[in-house]
């Protein structure tokens, strides 16, 4: 009986076994789970400070080039930044490289490790349980939320970032880091096509961050798990000497979005990244979905 | 936050949809499905790290099968190429076995880094101001991607590809822009009027890190000095190509061997490799990585500088210029890859400035420079050691680098590399060559006795 659950994607073999095979009955699951995750003040706070880092950066570089001096001086400060000045849609730019490392991944730490834990922390994940939805489909739906939220909290910098640098420096067409110049509709293309390859960066160490979840029965503690984790893998990748196992670190590639300015396009590294994040998507995930259908809830 | 742990947990019961569903034998299956649960994240890895594996030892694919075709022939056939148009990636992995010295190979650099560092910080200063020369030191140590592009003589395009940023200099006809997108900032310089000559350099520095005008130099050297012969074929950027072999006969040679990836269609060179005759990893090693003979888009070859970059203007005597003097490269240093070249025992390298003398020939060539600068900073470093602390470092930086040594000629530090040794003596000559520190000697003391 439980092999059929065992394969997640066996939506037919699940909905055999006495569900109410009500359509888009996970979808509705899937609202709200969404909803509750975005009805948090916690959830809502992330986004906020989120969306306060472009407009701290963009007052920053413009209050430095008022009085006339140049912009940027090459090294230091984030990627990118030395085109604010010239173009506020580097602003997009600079801000998601500078909220890539930690704040965006630390939020996702923070929402991921309280999917499940906080549940069980606040005594409410047996109520869920009750529900006719099984342990797998609960999981995805936990999971999916968190992805929806990484989207969310990606989205939040970039329109932040394209608001504040409309609003202090002028848009126009976009010389990429090649070189070459491009439209500004085309600059708003890459600029949304990077915000998706960011928050995409963002699956595996929300897979890890869910899988770290089912582990506890303490919110606070899956979040510190996570967060620490982040950055314990953030600063061995900076060791030259770990250059074997470096590249399976999760967050080796996130930088390759910087790729997408670039003419023509190199597509290598991207795509390394987005296998690195499956690969984690697959292991946590599969290893969260372990444990979770195996574990006695009690709480 | 209160969670009872069960001691049991086949008696979970009805806790959850999932335990209703799934115990149909308490206890022991349990702890059967758990473990072929967790199972699966273990296998997944696996597959994961085998597929990893598998895949890199299948990209090593197998040798083309081509027609036999004899080293003349080869060589004519490159040399006949009159292939126009390509575009691609360039991989370039130097190593020559320098004590991390990031800022270069040019014997000034080595010169003035070794006494006290100050090449490493005028190389740093350089990096902000887009002058193509700065840049190209870095390309003399470490793995760097290159993307070039080429549309007849008149237009090319070479990108340094770097971690969220790119360097790009664009040649089309008369102008010759450089691109630095990390610090924003533009060097336009024009080849057009009298200053032809100087300005020119840069874009034939440039052609230089291609492997077609690193191939073309290596046979230039070639004659009675070189053995060259065709090994095989190779599979280059998805492209059948034939390994032309080059080896120096000359025993005192540092040069193992130069592996050149001929394309058997185009005769393009696609691959360029050095190696060292003591062995190891190859000191340098450039290929294509990707290549297409197709008109490149024509947008490659136009730049706009972007509204907010500084833009410097490469005339003779402009800031730039004045700029990079300062920073103690000197005259020399502005083609720091040709010299670099020039020193791996590859002519055409330039090191036509004057008091240079060679001696030798093809690969044992040996070039002696009678540079003040050399001589003042060692005799500089020596009476240091009477003077303060700061010399006193300098001189404990140049013994780290270098060994003492003595002969006919005097006494004299000996710097050695993987392929270049050089000689600097006390009495401020420097010696440098492709060749082991035996011959530096040897040729040391004979322009000694010659004088």
């Amino acid at each position: 009986m439980w092999r059929a659950e065992s394969v997640p994607g066996a939506a037919a073999g699940s909905a055999a076994q006495s569900r109410p095979a009500v359509p888009g009955w996970h979808l509705s699951l899937l609202r709200n789970e969404i909803l509750t995750v975005f009805r948090r003040w916690r959830t809502l706070a992330l986004l906020g400070v989120l969306a306060a880092v472009p407009v701290l950066v963009g007052v920053a570089v413009k209050v430095e080039t008022g009085d006339g001096g140049p912009g940027g001086h090459g090294d230091g400060g984030p990627a990118f930044i030395a085109q604010v000045t010239g173009n506020g849609l580097f602003l997009v730019f600079t801000s998601l490289a500078a909220t890539l490392p930690f704040f965006l991944p630390m939020a996702v730490g923070v929402v991921a490790g309280d999917s499940v834990a906080g549940e069980a922390g606040a005594g409410t994940l047996r109520y869920l349980l009750v529900a006719p939805a099984g342990r797998t489909r609960l999981l995805l739906v936990k999971y999916a939320s968190v992805l929806v939220f990484c989207l969310a909290a990606t989205l939040v910098v970039a329109l932040s970032a394209l608001t504040v640098g409309a609003l202090l420096f002028p848009l126009g067409e976009v010389t990429l880091i090649s070189g070459t110049t491009v439209s500004l509709g085309e600059g708003l293309l890459r600029a949304l096509l990077i915000a998706l390859v960011v928050a995409a960066s963002l699956a595996g160490v929300a897979a890890l961050g869910l899988f770290v979840s089912t582990l506890t029965g303490s919110g606070i503690a899956a979040m510190a798990t996570t967060v620490g984790l982040l950055i314990t893998v953030q600063i061995m990748d900076q060791f030259p000497q770990l250059d074997a196992v470096r590249p399976y670190f999760f967050p080796h590639y996130w930088m390759a979005f910087a790729d997408l300015l670039r003419d023509p396009v190199t597509t290598e590294q991207l795509w390394r990244d987005l296998g690195l994040q499956g690969l984690y998507v697959a292991v946590f995930g599969s290893a969260a979905w372990a444990r979770f259908t195996t574990r006695d809830v009690t709480a | 936050m209160a969670r009872i742990h069960q001691p049991n947990p086949g008696a979970e019961g009805a806790e959850g949809a999932e335990g209703a569903a799934g115990t149909d034998a308490p206890g022991r299956g349990t702890g059967r499905r758990k473990a072929v649960r967790y199972a699966v994240p273990v296998a997944v890895a696996g597959v994961a790290a085998a597929t990893i594996g598998i895949g890199s030892a299948l990209a090593k694919s197998a040798d083309p099968d081509l027609p036999r075709i004899s080293a003349q022939d080869l060589v004519a056939k490159m040399a006949a190429s009159d292939t126009q148009r390509i575009s691609g990636s360039v991989k370039i992995s130097t190593d020559l076995g320098l004590p991390s010295m990031p800022s270069g190979f040019s014997l000034e650099g080595m010169g003035e880094g070794k006494s006290g560092g100050k090449g490493d910080k005028g190389a740093k200063g350089d990096g902000s101001a887009a002058s193509p020369e700065s840049k190209l030191t870095e390309l003399v140590s470490g793995t760097h991607t290159l993307r070039v592009a080429a549309d007849g003589p008149d237009r090319q395009r070479l990108s340094v590809v770097e971690r969220a940023a790119e360097y790009t200099v664009v040649h089309n006809g008369a102008d010759v822009w450089a691109y630095d997108s990390a610090s924003n900032t533009v060097h336009h310089s024009r080849n057009a009027e009298h200053a032809a000559g100087r300005q020119q350099a840069e874009p034939r520095d440039l052609s230089k890190a291609t492997p077609q005008q690193l191939a073309k130099q290596a046979l230039d050297a070639a004659g009675k000095t070189t053995d060259v012969s065709v090994d095989g074929t190779a599979k280059v950027a998805g492209r059948d190509a034939y390994q032309l072999v080059i080896k120096p006969k000359q025993q005192e040679s540092t040069v193992g061997a130069v592996r050149i990836a001929v394309d058997a269609k185009t005769g393009v060179p696609l691959k360029f490799t050095l190696s060292a005759k003591s062995g190891g990893k190859a000191v340098v090693d450039a290929g294509f990585t990707s290549v297409d003979f197709g008109k490149p888009a024509a947008g490659a070859f136009t730049f706009t500088p972007p509204k907010g970059a500084k833009v410097t203007e490469g005339e003779p005597g402009g800031p730039a210029r004045d700029g990079h003097g300062k920073d103690g490269h000197g005259k020399d240093g502005d083609q720091p890859l040709g010299k670099g070249l020039g020193a791996l025992g590859l002519p055409g390298g330039g090191t036509d400035s004057s008091g240079t003398r060679v001696t030798g020939e093809g690969w044992a060539s040996i070039v002696e420079l009678k540079g003040a600068d050399p001589a003042k900073s060692a005799k500089g470093a020596k009476a240091g050691e009477k003077k303060g602390a700061n010399d006193k470092n300098a001189e404990a930086v140049l013994d780290s680098f270098g060994s003492k040594v003595s002969g006919d000629f005097g006494t004299g530090r000996l710097f050695s590399t993987r392929i270049v040794n050089a000689l600097m003596t006390d009495d401020g000559r420097v010696l440098v060559g492709a060749v082991s520190k035996d011959a530096l000697v040897k040729a040391a003391n004979a322009a000694h006795s010659g004088k």
